[in-house]
């Protein structure tokens, strides 16, 4: 039992310690949290080849304007446009009121000043021209290496390793900064949209169904009862009987309702005790806390 | 039942909450969507004035939630919506016009005129590189092929004849079959030369040493080049030939360099603040002078990639690129109004 209960909690502290202070200056913690390195990459991913997706479409059209036209000076545009498009699509993504890249929307993260402040154009720019440094050193280290063939194999592996520190510099700091975060006072936060999903047992005929004696609601705290409503909302049937059967041997009680029904009820009367509980200034974090 | 009673007794629910707040986060969620749809111009005035009333509405209904409410969805909705409120309503303060119209007549030469003292340096360093490498390839001609790799070269080493030196520099025969390919050439030069800013500036972080050895060498190989012209009695046209651009491309040389450097040194040396803030705030600066970089590296892909090419006259060379070194550091340096607030 204390095994779980340090789990558990070992488990919230590293949640915890993603979550950065973020006070408005209406003075409400707007509690932002870190995006995880795996989401930062693969917003990336996205993001080249939608970039690489464009250009390929940009070239076929380059390509047929020059066979129309016979003329190079299409060539000069796609280098150009070339080099706009790897550029600006960062720097023009990241300046819009979303601060985020297709990528990153998808993945549900955003760009943010670290000091609170507004994030400003030179903060974007400095951030991403520094990526072209942290994509393309090790590419150009592994290139320079294939190019010339009297490096030694340990020189070249000494180069991408160094240039490596660098681009993957977001996986040995805390709060997940790559060089140009660093260099531009920014960070990237979770800005995943939720939708305002209606209440759940709220009628009394939903809610009221069965009663629970006191002694039977005071054995969960607030993480078991947000829990179950991620399982009531989710009405996975087979989770619901798991999480069902659990509860009634948890406070004895025999199989004798429709688990839902159970369910619902159980939920609603834990949720008014413990949200009592909150306006008595009393909050219950889990079930190895105190009641 | 007593304890039935006493669950529905407080005057304050949760649930009457949600009923009586709910409309006004529907209105501001369809408000900020349309917001970052279409802009703040798509609002109309009644609009505008409902925003900062339903922000703070949403924000209050928010630290209430969190008092009091344990629903998980609505608590992960109000924090999501108050996030997106509070970057918008903080977020934008002017157009992209007005933005970019306040970065070029002040942001963007303050931001040259704040690096001053590294574009000093640099520039110095540049010039230690000419004059390391011309003085070496003066006295002994070998030391050019150290420094000038010979697929740079193209050619133009101790060894080539005056006439092809001349030819390179588009007065010989050769220059006039090239001039087709010349737009293919500028944009092949800019999107280089941006490439090489752009690493210069980004590996200013190191402490500026990466830097610093990228300028280095930028002043070899002018100065081995220079060398090889002048030994042949070609100095005055060579420097005409880099000076129409050069002028141009190595200030935006420097100002890279000197944006690199100046990461550096706050990393290195950050003052009263600590190390992050300080990087930060050098790297602002930097990134508002990069900014500037890459648009002088236009400039000179196109005066090198078509001036050059289609003027030929030494003079007018030299006048041009006098012209835009005048007119970088006229617009840079002189002092504006808006300074003093």
């Amino acid at each position: 039992m204390t095994d779980a209960a340090t789990a558990l909690a070992k488990r919230r502290a590293a949640q915890a310690g993603k979550v950065r202070q973020f006070v408005t200056p209406e003075g409400v913690d707007l509690e932002l949290r870190i995006a995880s390195a795996s989401l930062r990459f693969g917003a990336l991913i996205v993001d080249l080849t939608l970039i690489a997706l464009v250009l390929i479409l940009f070239s076929f059209g380059a390509a047929y304007a020059g066979f129309a036209s016979g003329s190079d000076i299409v060539l000069s545009i796609w280098m150009l446009g070339a080099f706009v498009l790897r550029t600006f699509w960062f720097l023009g993504f990241e300046l819009g009121a979303r601060a985020a890249t297709p990528g990153k929307r998808l993945m549900g993260i955003r760009v943010v000043a670290r000091d609170g402040g507004r994030l400003t154009a030179d903060a974007v720019v400095a951030r991403n021209l520094i990526r072209e440094l942290e994509l393309f050193l090790p590419m150009m280290m592994i290139g320079n290496g294939a190019a010339e063939d009297n490096v030694a194999g340990w020189t070249i592996l000494a180069g991408v390793i160094w240039s490596l520190t660098l681009s993957l510099f977001l996986l040995f700091n805390r709060d997940r900064m790559r060089m140009g975060d660093l260099i531009a006072g920014t960070w990237v936060v979770m800005a995943q949209r939720a939708k305002l999903d209606s209440e759940i047992a709220t009628s009394e005929a939903e809610g009221g169904a069965m009663r629970f004696s006191d002694a039977e609601l005071s054995v969960y705290g607030i993480y078991e009862l947000q829990e179950l409503e991620r399982v009531l909302r989710t009405r996975d049937a087979r989770a619901m009987r798991e999480v069902a059967d659990a509860i009634r041997s948890k406070i004895g009680r025999p199989v004798a309702e429709e688990d839902d029904v159970f369910l619902l009820s159980y939920y609603r009367q834990l949720k008014e005790r413990l949200e009592r509980g909150l306006l008595f200034g009393k909050r219950r974090e889990d079930k190895y806390a105190s009641d | 039942m007593p304890a039935q009673r006493s669950v529905d007794a407080p005057g304050f629910s949760t649930r009457r909450f949600r009923e009586e707040r709910e409309a006004d986060w529907v209105a501001f969620d369809a408000l900020l969507a349309k917001l970052e749809k279409k802009g703040a111009t798509a609002l109309t005035s009644d609009e505008l004035l409902q925003l900062p009333i339903l922000y703070r509405a949403t924000l209050s209904s928010l630290s209430i939630a969190r008092a009091t409410s344990l629903d998980k969805a609505l608590l992960d909705h109000l924090e999501a919506l108050s996030m997106r409120g509070y970057f918008l309503v903080y977020g934008v303060r002017e157009s992209r016009a007005a933005r970019l119209r306040r970065f070029i007549l002040y942001d963007w030469p303050a931001a040259v005129r704040a690096v001053w003292k590294e574009t000093i340096v640099i520039a110095l360093v540049i010039l230690l590189g000419a004059i390391t490498s011309w003085s070496l390839v003066a006295s002994n001609p070998e030391w050019y092929y150290n420094f000038v790799p010979d697929e740079m070269a193209g050619g133009r080493d101790p060894r080539a004849s005056v006439e092809y030196l001349r030819s390179t520099l588009g007065h010989g025969p050769d220059a006039e079959s090239e001039r087709s390919g010349l737009h293919v050439f500028a944009t092949f030069l800019f999107t280089h030369n941006s490439g090489v800013s752009i690493m210069s500036f980004a590996l200013g972080f190191a402490f500026g040493v990466p830097t610093l050895m990228l300028e280095y060498y930028q002043g070899i190989w002018l100065g081995a080049m220079l060398a090889v012209f002048t030994s042949k009695g070609l100095g005055v046209d060579f420097g005409g030939w880099l000076f129409i651009h050069g002028t141009t491309e190595l200030f935006a040389a420097a100002l890279s360099g000197a944006a690199g450097l100046r990461i550096g040194t706050a990393v290195l040396f950050p003052g009263a603040c600590g190390r992050l803030q300080a990087a930060a705030h050098a790297g602002r600066t930097a990134g508002k002078v990069m900014v500037g970089v890459i648009a002088m590296l236009l400039v000179a892909g196109l005066l090198e990639g078509f001036g050059r090419q289609l003027i030929t006259d030494t003079a007018m060379r030299y006048g041009i690129g006098t012209l835009m070194i005048a007119f970088w550091f006229g617009y840079y340096y002189i002092p504006r109004r808006e300074d003093a607030a």
